[in-house]
């Protein structure tokens, strides 16, 4: 698997008596090995793209290809499937569960999985916590850690089940200027890495260092379409 | 490895350990209750079948027919439209006729004892009082094979009727109101003869309409009372197996036309009763299980609401919408396992204690019945599990329905 995401005219509105267009007409390509930022002002459609992307979302037209394959055909189980096992997300809050430690909020989509044995698995997180240097914060509760701790455990978290893909929404949006900067470096080694890495982000510093930025306003894509 | 849902399900639950247990103690409580009251109700009906049961025959055949006899026209042309008006019908003496023949066909089968009797009304008076007694003539030797009365005498002994063609039982509340005891006499009297009997022993049942109206003579004494010499209007059949009384009884209607009534005719009205009052302690007692069930579904719809990003994000890398159901179907199902087990555990103590508790029957021996069988736990851990299980879906499935999407962007 190359590893290439592509959006194929994707239209995203949501009904109702005064429907909404959230994104329009929007085709845009992302390759392994890149990081790509989206950025746009609030309400634009950034968002909306990327769960759609991500498969989080279904567009109301237009398809989302992995590898060249369509995902329009896809149920709800199926786009499940692909996003634990391709798919890895860093929102802007953290979302980890409180009832558990790190090692074990790493440890679940693994175990929700299932590819891996119980100790390969813990072996898995160490390293995952290892290389994000948390491997001695593996028994905190999310509730001890710092905003820039808990993301760092969100990333390794979507790292988990080795994803091609990591999608970020605002990951940086709730950090401050130390943190968030650190949080782009890791996404950007994680590019490095050959991963498919496309992040929304408000902060035109950070986008400036990803390979590419796509702009989008109003659901449009303004620059940084694929010619 | 925990399976990951069974693992988030206990981490709920232990995080919110007061509301748990809340949860726990209501199915406890409900369970313990149905059992104790069940186990009270059992223990009561077990108490009363096998005294009216026990003490009385458990078949009565009498000199009655269910339907009249069809008449020769009628029998003569049984496909033609026959009415036959103004019947003068015979006047046979009254009594089952060859109840001798019967009595011994009866006791030559397995695990039958049968015993001929004469019921009828008589005045017993005493002191210038008149008593109406419903008199019952009876050959003891053979009574005493049909009837449990003899384990209910409190004075003298039911043999001693057989020893002494006068004698007279009476039960005690009937002897206490007239005032007489173990060998005093009274004179016993019908319409057409009366005699003097002597008082050889007293009974006692705990039933009122047998304690206070019953007075137990020899058959020949009965007969000789009535003017109606070697006949009997009833014969008392009792049975090694008590199943067995309906078959038998339709045997014997069939065989010889006398009206047969198995024990579970002649108590039918007060088995409706037990069968109604079942189903009342039943929907009463389920009714707390269900308030008990509420109890889970209130703590587990405050941990999907509470825990809406926690699914919103377990659905976004991929948990499927059956795991996030198994999740909270899991915690209504500990809730109820550790509720029932509880339960069973605290309805056998408070069985047991409502068992120690005296009965007001007057006998400072008697305690209140009690009676715990292993399906009345059963039906107890059914419905506990059947509420905790049904609170636990609705949540679960609202759970399972939620857009992650809506909840992600609500919290950006």
């Amino acid at each position: 698997m190359s590893g290439d995401l592509k959006a194929r005219a994707l239209r995203r509105v949501l009904p109702g008596p005064a429907p909404a267009i959230l994104v329009d007409s929007a085709s845009a390509q992302f390759q392994s090995g890149s990081l790509t930022a989206i950025t746009g002002p609030s309400g634009s459609g950034k968002s909306s793209l990327l769960y759609m992307l991500g498969l989080l979302d279904a567009p109301t037209s237009g398809d989302v290809l992995l590898d060249g394959q369509s995902t329009a055909a896809l149920d709800n189980d199926d786009r499940a499937r692909i996003r634990l096992e391709r798919f890895g997300f860093v929102f802007q809050f953290h979302f980890l569960l409180p009832e558990l430690n790190v090692a074990e909020n790493v440890m679940l989509p693994m175990r929700q999985l299932g590819n891996l044995g119980p100790a390969s698995i813990r072996r898995r997180a160490d390293d995952l916590l290892g290389s994000l240097g948390m491997s001695d914060l593996r028994e905190k509760l999310p509730g001890q850690l710092s905003g820039g701790q808990r993301q760092r455990v969100s990333i390794a978290r979507a790292l988990a089940n080795d994803p091609q893909f990591v999608l970020g929404d605002e990951p940086t949006g709730a950090l401050d200027s130390k943190n968030g900067a650190a949080v782009f470096a890791i996404l950007r080694a994680l590019a490095g890495d050959g991963r498919t890495i496309v992040v929304v982000t408000h902060d035109h510093d950070l986008a400036q260092i990803a390979d590419r930025a796509i702009h989008i306003i109003d659901g449009r894509i303004t620059s940084g379409q694929p010619s | 490895m925990t399976p990951l849902p069974l693992s988030i399900a206990f981490a709920h639950l232990f995080a919110r350990k007061r509301q748990s247990l809340v949860s726990i103690v209501g199915v406890t409580l409900g369970v313990a209750i149905f059992i104790a009251i069940g186990g009270l109700m059992n223990g009561f009906h077990g108490h009363f079948r096998s005294q009216l049961v026990e003490t009385n025959p458990h078949v009565v055949i009498s000199d009655e027919v269910r339907t009249a006899a069809p008449q020769p026209l009628t029998l003569l042309n049984p496909d033609g439209a026959v009415e036959v008006r103004r019947v003068v019908p015979r006047d046979p003496v009254r009594g089952i006729a060859g109840a001798s023949a019967m009595v011994d066909a009866l006791n030559a089968e397995q695990g039958v004892a049968a015993a001929p009797s004469l019921i009828g009304q008589v005045i017993v008076r005493r002191a210038g009082r008149d008593f109406a007694v419903t008199g019952i003539g009876v050959d003891p030797q053979r009574e005493m094979r049909v009837t449990d009365l003899v384990n209910n005498m409190v004075a003298g002994g039911f043999d001693a009727l057989a020893s002494d063609p006068n004698g007279l039982i009476l039960g005690r509340e009937l002897a206490d109101k007239m005032a007489v005891g173990l060998g005093d006499t009274v004179l016993v009297a019908t319409t057409a003869s009366q005699a003097r009997l002597k008082i050889v022993g007293l009974f006692h049942t705990g039933i009122d309409a047998e304690d206070q109206t019953w007075g137990i003579l020899s058959l020949s004494r009965q007969q000789a009372l009535q003017e109606r010499p070697r006949v009997v209007n009833q014969i008392h059949i009792r049975l090694a197996d008590l199943s067995r009384s309906i078959p038998l009884a339709e045997t014997i209607e069939r065989r010889w036309g006398f009206k047969s009534a198995p024990w579970e005719e002649t108590y039918a009205r007060v088995l409706d009763m037990f069968a109604l009052q079942d189903k009342i302690m039943f929907f009463t007692t389920a009714a707390i299980l269900v308030v008990a069930g509420f109890g889970i579904f209130n703590v587990i719809s405050t941990i999907v609401m509470e825990k809406a990003r926690d699914i919103a994000i377990m659905r976004s890398i991929g948990m499927p919408s059956g795991a996030v159901v198994a999740i909270f179907l899991i915690e209504g199902l500990a809730v109820g396992v550790v509720g029932v087990l509880l339960g069973c555990l605290a309805g056998w103590g408070l069985g047991a204690l409502i068992h120690m508790a005296p009965a007001p029957t007057g006998n400072p021996h008697d305690t209140l019945p009690m009676s715990l069988s292993a399906d009345l736990f059963g039906a107890a851990g059914l419905i506990g599990m059947a509420a905790s299980l049904a609170a636990a879906w609705l949540p679960a499935r609202r759970a399972a329905a939620a857009d992650p999407l809506s909840i992600i962007r609500g919290a950006a």
